[in-house]
């Protein structure tokens, strides 16, 4: 099920800013890959690129190629609504439906985009909670509101409604930024298990959740404050961290850094 | 490890908290004020004038206050306690004349409800004489507004989410932004002028509470428009994201997630609305005029009077017109009922709508 992605000569926009410039990378299917890099050398922006997100934004636009398993996800003929169905992603800060209890948040997906399999709907929340290690938390609960949980557990709440849809890519931007060392490890170790059927790309700021959780490792940067990001390289995590080709990413990974 | 109450921490303590004035002074200076106030009106007209001796007391009251604050608590404390002071004043001057309207409307208006006021019509009652009711004016003023409503809401609420979803930005949408500025501007006779010419005239429809309610609708949409747009710029663009990312079509995303979110202020926006075309006059003056007799049909192009309905607002106009300026004319105390009873109805309808956008949101 899961897919590969395979980017090549991708220049970002932001009506007439170049915001990254010339990203070509090849992500395994099954894998789970890292994106690292300072504040704004545009991880966030790539990854968005990846889903057809990034054109929500009034004057946002791409040039360049996305293909998921050989297919160009910025077509002519490509249904941006449909790669998000197969694309599915995970933001910084929770963002659960407000009008929604928690089970209509996982189930939203599914609801909102016309899919109902509606006998099985229980099995379908059940599963995805289970999925996001938050089942034992909210199972008695199921009825509340989604913003009546802690960030943490809400954080956790967006990954099941994310899974719960069947994505064959996932994509998550920096997701415990906002959390605790345990809820941390919680969504380290669900990373780990949905490795198995998806394929992953997370934003971190977390050096060591890269090298943790990550079989690759891509590392951006910025040449100068004002010039287009750059994938500067990427290679396999291990490789990455222990001995990388360019001097820029050894730098930012010692902390020796600008 | 130092505690709190240890000796070499207590300079610290006592920087932190400074002195304060105890908390029963205010009211105890507001006392003072008072009776400060109410000397000095002595002292100044040898009388007790009441409206200068509540100036008199407010102003000595900050005055005494703020010299106070300043001695005890110092410079900031003193600015703080004084702009306070002004802010209540503020408030409690804005709020003087609703309060006087409800106060005064009350008083001469709640002598003359009864069933009966409620229950019955004018039609065959001499305006001279007492009797007869305004039950055929509430019917035409639900109606009327229930019809304008069915308009402006839909026409509003799309409209506004054209211009924060769709085509804000654009040439168009802007210029539609426009209009609905210019819209928010016309004067009501205006608008009932216009329906005048355009449904009665032109079109050649007779005299109607739909005719009314046309006129109503124009006013009323330009409130709904704006409210809306307010409620739906509110809604953060996290929500959306979240719901493009899962696979939503935009237009179920706005449809499930965006107005749902939004409901409680939409709500807001339209009552708001409502009662501000609840009350309006000249347009229903002008189209609908004053039957007083029952009509339960807002569409009825009339057979029977040139004046097919009547509202509250007009009937009001009606009676104290009929009053010719004298107080305790029957007419005139039909009217002070009437407008009670107009301002109770809004209110009634503010508190349905507020309850049921809870409820729609708790639900979810
Ligand atoms: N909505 C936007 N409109 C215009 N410019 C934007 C927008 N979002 C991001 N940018 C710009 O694009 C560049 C990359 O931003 P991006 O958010 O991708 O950085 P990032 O690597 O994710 O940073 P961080 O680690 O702080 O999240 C920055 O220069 C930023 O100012
Ligand atoms: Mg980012």
């Amino acid at each position: 099920m899961a897919k590969s992605i395979d980017v090549s000569d991708l220049n970002i926009y932001y009506g007439s800013f170049l915001a990254v410039e010339g990203v070509s990378m090849f992500i395994e299917p099954k894998s789970v890959t890292a994106f690292i890099g300072p504040s704004g050398c545009g991880k966030s922006t790539v990854l968005r690129t990846l889903n057809r997100m990034h054109e929500v934004i009034p004057g946002a636009r791409v040039q360049g190629k996305v293909l998921l398993d050989g297919e160009d996800i910025y077509g002519s003929a490509v249904d941006p609504v449909n790669v998000r169905r197969t694309i599915g992603m995970v933001f910084q800060r929770p963002n659960p439906f407000p009008t929604m209890s928690i089970y209509d948040n996982v189930v939203a997906g599914l609801r909102l985009a016309g899919r109902q399999p509606r006998a099985k709907l229980d099995a379908i929340v059940e599963k995805a909670l289970r999925g996001a290690n938050l089942w034992n938390e909210v199972k008695d609960r199921l009825k509340k509101p989604g913003a009546s949980l802690s960030g943490g557990q809400q954080q956790r709440l967006c990954i099941a409604r994310a899974i719960a849809v069947e994505p064959q890519v996932l994509l998550m931007d920096e997701p415990c930024s906002a959390l605790d060392p345990i809820s941390t490890l919680a969504i380290e170790d669900l990373i780990q298990d949905l490795k198995g059927k998806y394929t992953i790309v997370i934003v971190t700021h977390n050096m060591q959740q890269a090298a943790r959780v990550s079989d690759r490792t891509g590392f951006f940067n910025l040449s100068a404050v004002g010039k287009p990001g750059r994938l500067v390289e990427m290679d396999d995590t291990q490789r990455i961290f222990s001995n990388p080709t360019d001097k820029r990413t050894e730098d930012y990974i010692t902390g020796r850094f600008g | 490890m130092a505690t709190l109450t240890s000796p070499d921490l207590t300079p610290v303590a006592a920087a932190l908290r400074g002195q304060k004035l105890p908390r029963w002074a205010p009211a105890a200076l507001a006392a003072l004020g008072v009776v400060l106030g109410i000397g000095a009106s002595y002292g100044l007209y040898g009388e007790l004038r009441t409206a200068n001796a509540v100036v008199l007391s407010a102003v000595l009251y900050s005055a005494v206050q703020t010299a106070a604050s300043f001695a005890v608590e110092g410079r900031r404390q003193a600015v703080d306690r004084l702009f306070t002071t002004f802010v209540y004043t503020a408030f409690l001057l804005a709020a003087l004349p609703l309060v006087l309207i409800l106060w005064y409307t009350i008083q001469r208006g709640y002598h003359v409800i009864s069933g009966t006021f409620l229950g019955s019509s004018m039609f065959l009652v001499n305006p001279d004489n007492a009797g007869g009711g305004i039950y055929h004016a509430i019917a035409g003023t639900l109606q009327q507004t229930l019809l304008s409503a069915l308009v402006a809401v839909p026409l509003g609420v799309l409209t506004a989410l054209y211009l924060v979803e769709y085509g804000g930005r654009t040439r168009f949408g802007r210029l539609v932004s426009f209009f609905v500025d210019v819209m928010t501007g016309v004067p009501s006779i205006v608008a009932g002028i216009f329906v005048y010419a355009a449904w009665l005239i032109a079109l050649g429809f007779q005299k109607s509470g739909l005719a009314g309610a046309l006129a109503l609708a124009i006013l009323m949409l330009p409130i709904v428009v704006r409210a809306t747009e307010e409620m739906l710029k509110l809604v953060p663009a996290d929500l959306r994201e979240a719901s493009y990312a899962l696979g939503v079509p935009k237009w179920r995303t706005i449809l499930k997630v965006v107005l749902p979110t939004a409901l409680p202020g939409i709500v807001t926006g339209v009552m708001l609305g409502v009662a501000r075309v609840m009350g309006e006059t000249a347009p229903l003056i002008l189209l609908v005029g004053t039957n007083p007799k029952i009509n339960l049909n807002p569409f009825s192009f009339s057979q029977v009077s040139a004046n097919p309905q009547t509202a509250l607002p007009t009937y009001i106009w009606d009676s104290f017109q009929q009053a010719a300026g004298n107080p305790t004319h029957p007419a005139a105390q039909r009217a002070w009922g009437a407008a009670l009873v107009l301002i109770a109805l809004i209110m009634l309808l503010n508190l349905v709508a507020r309850t049921i956008a809870r409820f729609a949101r708790a639900r979810g």
